[in-house]
């Protein structure tokens, strides 16, 4: 998603002269063309984070819109009480861009992996986390992120969507529409919950030859931004008529999505008479913590049941 | 390489300076006055802090800067001697000040507020660390800022920190990288009493050699040797303005020696003040101490 981010930013900032873009020194090989493009509003801090939020309060405080780049531990945790105070509480318009979350920097290590960003971030006041799903997605997201003008983080990874999938118009929770074969009212039916680039997982294994014989029909939603505020008429009514939820993340269960819907579904559930949070199946797979061996993204996700073949595993055994 | 080092040169004043000292005498003892029935009424503590940075703050909003220039007290547990001033300027309402820390549903909490609603704070402090970064953010806005490009205007940032805030590591990235991008509208005011949370400074995290270091990072520092002195700031600032060279090319620092508890004989260079709340008898003596000043100060001046 960096490419694509970065030819977005390219493109909007080329425009809009008040961004400004400050990376804690990585970018090789992917920051060159905003340096470029951005001349002195591209700065490198240096390996230096705390600085580098603070900097940014500042900045926005006088009207300006720092962009704060890094891979995404770094961005998030060193500096947190900079976030929290500086940023946050006094509600400036600071976006941090946090690349490679999750497992995605695999064999980096757990250094490099953020697992509980979205928990940190997402709790935080004025803050809105964005997680584009594929690689296509990253530009409507950035842009919807940069039409807010409060304290926002995106959270970048990798995954290229099937061709026959239309992108969805932009929500916190949005139904992927993918085409149900033979459908029917005795099919099977899963509502599948995935968090932004577990989806394409998701979307892998309904291509895949036995869920088609299985004939199941899966209504896939995925999750695009928290903290998720509100649960959308369709995922309502296809949680109802589905009985089944299965929630994915590559995130740790606390402070993430699962969480975040149980709390929005038993509200629903006390103010509806047509629906019973009780009677709905779930089952949920996260990243269930720093391992003590390492490999790439997708070994790490086979760990944590969130590849395509758990998925499928697990989907054909709900 | 540039060669750092400035002495505070014996200079005679500029005549606005001079006509505004009586002004800002006047301004001290009031602010003083508030500032100790603020702590008497609230029952609250870091009057020492407070009293050890009021002469600068009186000195940088009376004197120093413009309208269109910053401050950022990163000590923000000074934040009695700034609402002291901010009500003398007309920013704080006196109903306002009346609420100051033991009224539920202030808008004066014991360090400056984080929601942006007090004129003249624009961020609110309170952990140590983060004042330098700050300033450094809203020094750098104005080379970006279109209205500035065009008019080639430049708003000076004034930051204050403590020994505590040199304590934090963030500092000297914000000291870094103020100093490799040339910040030359940031004057940065370290308020140095020797004393911090649970000790003194050179004891807790010796800062000994500060100048030293200071100008190791390439930065523009002079030392006022009275930091609770208006003609020692003054001299300061004068000193850091007077070379040109030093104008344009980078951050300006003035290492202030100041005393904890200034003004108060009790009170003065004693850790224990950074916690104390006053009785009655003992704000009695503070007010006693400051009038005795006050009249000390006239006769020198007639």
């Amino acid at each position: 998603m960096r490419k694509e981010f970065c030819e977005t930013i390219e493109r909007i900032a080329g425009e809009n002269k008040e961004i400004l873009f400050l990376t804690g020194d990585l970018g090789f090989m992917a920051l060159e063309g905003i340096r470029d493009k951005l001349n002195e509003r591209f700065i490198n801090m240096g390996v230096a984070e705390q600085n580098m939020i603070s900097v940014a309060a500042g900045l926005a405080s006088q009207g300006l819109i720092p962009l704060c780049y890094s891979i995404a531990p770094f961005v998030v945790y060193r500096p947190l009480e900079q976030i929290r105070l500086d940023v946050c509480l006094h509600n400036m318009n600071v976006k941090i861009i946090g690349n490679g979350g999750g497992y995605g920097y695999g064999i980096m290590g757990a250094t490099h992996h953020a697992l509980e960003d979205l928990a940190m971030l997402s709790s935080l006041q004025n803050m809105r986390c964005f997680i584009p799903f594929c690689n296509e997605d990253v530009s409507l997201v950035v842009e919807e992120m940069l039409k807010y003008k409060g304290p926002s983080y995106l959270r970048l990874g990798f995954a290229n969507k099937p061709k026959e999938i239309s992108l969805p118009p932009y929500s916190a929770l949005r139904r992927i529409d993918i085409e149900n074969e033979n459908e029917n009212s005795d099919k099977k039916r899963v509502t599948v919950v995935a968090l932004g680039p577990i989806t394409i997982n998701v979307l892998n294994v309904i291509a895949d030859a036995i869920i088609k014989k299985e004939k199941l029909q899966i209504d896939l939603f995925a999750v695009s931004e928290m903290p998720i505020f509100e649960l959308s008429t369709d995922f309502l009514e296809s949680l109802k008529s589905s009985g089944r939820l299965m929630i994915l993340e590559e995130h740790v269960a606390r402070g993430g999505v699962a969480e975040n819907l149980a709390l929005l579904l038993m509200k629903e559930s006390r103010f509806r008479v047509d629906f019973d949070f009780h009677s709905i199946k779930m089952k949920h797979f996260c990243a269930q913590g720093y391992q003590e061996l390492y490999g790439d993204q997708k070994y790490h996700q086979r760990l944590n049941q969130l590849d395509p073949d758990s998925i499928a595993k697990n989907i054909l055994l709900f | 390489m540039h060669i750092n080092i400035l002495r505070v040169k014996n200079v005679n004043f500029d005549s606005s300076y001079s006509t505004n000292l009586n002004y800002l005498q006047e301004i001290k003892f009031e602010t003083l006055k508030t500032l100790l029935q603020l702590h008497r009424s609230a029952n609250s503590g870091h009057i020492g802090s407070s009293l050890s940075c009021l002469d600068i703050l009186i000195y940088l909003f009376f004197q120093e800067m413009q309208k269109e220039d910053k401050l950022v007290l990163s000590k923000g547990h000074a934040a009695s001697a700034l609402y002291s001033i901010l009500f003398k300027r007309g920013d704080i309402s006196q109903d306002t000040l009346n609420s100051y820390y033991n009224k539920n549903g202030t808008l004066l909490s014991a360090h400056p507020p984080c929601n942006g609603m007090l004129q003249g704070v624009t961020f609110g402090t309170g952990s140590l660390g983060h004042g330098l970064s700050l300033a450094i953010g809203m020094a750098l806005a104005n080379r970006f800022k279109k209205e500035n490009k065009k008019e080639n205007k430049k708003n000076n940032v004034y930051v204050i920190l403590s020994e505590g805030d040199l304590n934090e590591g963030q500092t000297w990235e914000g000291l870094l990288f103020a100093a490799h991008h040339s910040l030359n509208n940031l004057f940065i005011i370290i308020d140095n009493n020797n004393l911090q949370g649970f000790g003194r400074s050179n004891e807790v995290l010796n800062l000994e050699s500060l100048q030293a270091k200071l100008l190791s990072f390439n930065l523009n520092v002079v030392t006022a040797e009275n930091g609770n002195d208006f003609d020692s700031i003054h001299s300061s600032f004068l000193s850091l303005k007077m070379d040109k060279m030093m104008d344009k090319i980078g951050p300006k620092c003035i290492i202030a020696k100041t005393t904890k508890g200034a003004g108060i004989s009790y009170m003065e260079n004693r850790l224990e003040w950074h916690y104390l709340p006053m009785n009655e008898e003992q704000y009695k003596q503070a007010l006693k101490e400051i009038k005795e000043i006050k009249e000390i100060k006239e006769i020198e001046r007639s």
